[in-house]
């Protein structure tokens, strides 16, 4: 029983050693890297990877089934919500043009501009979409998946 | 033991050290928004580190809270840009957001060429 013990201690604290290095590494990477994507992709590590790592580490160690699910709780709605938040403040970064765009190999968004189609993100009190433009935008998009 | 709560603590000092003076740096909003997430992403982290290494259990409800905390931030403050931002033609500058960080700076090294 105490060896086993042992051993679980010794795999959650490489667990809880590890994350603390992703942790590290996210803070080098904010500090270095030129725009705000490359600086979200460092900033994203510890938040899955990273934080999924301690969690287990933190359940192995506490051995109680009320905080394994809390721990549970947090890993699932880190994964569930890093998504979401990584993908809106990307999204306001290449409007706000915070990002190098000469050092993008892909650039899809390029041609689109202004947003003339809603698609669903944008705030209650936005002015409404134009009727006209917005049908002309969606025809442009459909002719052009038809020819990709 | 002791070595572990030091290279644990201490790595994780570092990252949210980092990530402050990314903060404190800017140069745009945004950037302030990552670092701002990732320091709260380091904090909860080192709760739970704390709670792993003392078997503490205490403190695991708070995490919830903080990881909570960090996507609503973030989420609000790319939100407000973005409804800026629908109200203008290009981006941004003509409804009183300042020009953008990046260009500035890229001009400013064509400048000194």
């Amino acid at each position: 029983m105490s060896a086993l013990q042992t051993l679980g201690d010794v795999v959650a604290v490489a667990f809880l050693l590890l994350g603390a290095l992703l942790c590290l590494t996210a803070g080098i990477g904010l500090l270095r890297f030129p725009d705000v994507l490359t600086r979200m992709h460092a900033g994203t590590k510890p938040q899955v990877l990273g934080v999924l790592l301690i969690m287990v580490g933190g359940a192995i160690r506490l051995q109680g089934w009320s905080a394994t699910w809390m721990l549970l709780l947090v890993a699932v709605f880190q994964m569930l919500t890093a998504p979401v938040s990584a993908h809106m403040v990307s999204r306001v970064a290449y409007r706000r043009r915070h990002v190098r765009r000469d050092r993008l190999l892909v650039d899809e968004q390029h041609t689109a501009g202004q947003d003339r189609l809603y698609r669903g993100d944008e705030p209650a009190d936005a002015p409404p979409e134009e009727p006209a433009t917005a049908l002309a935008e969606r025809v442009r998009e459909n002719r052009e998946d038809g020819t990709r | 033991m002791t070595i572990v709560y030091w290279l644990t603590y201490g790595m994780l000092g570092g990252g949210a050290l980092l990530a402050l003076v990314r903060l404190g740096l800017g140069p745009s909003l945004l950037d302030r928004v990552v670092a701002t997430d990732t320091l709260l992403v380091i904090i909860a982290a080192g709760l739970a580190v704390h709670a792993g290494l003392a078997r503490d259990p205490t403190l695991v409800p708070v995490l919830v809270v903080v990881s909570l905390l960090a996507f609503v931030g973030s989420v609000l403050v790319a939100r407000y840009i973005g409804g800026m931002l629908l109200r203008s033609a290009d981006d941004g500058q003509d409804v009183g957001l300042p020009e953008a960080a990046e260009e500035r700076a890229a001009r400013a090294s064509e400048g000194e060429r």
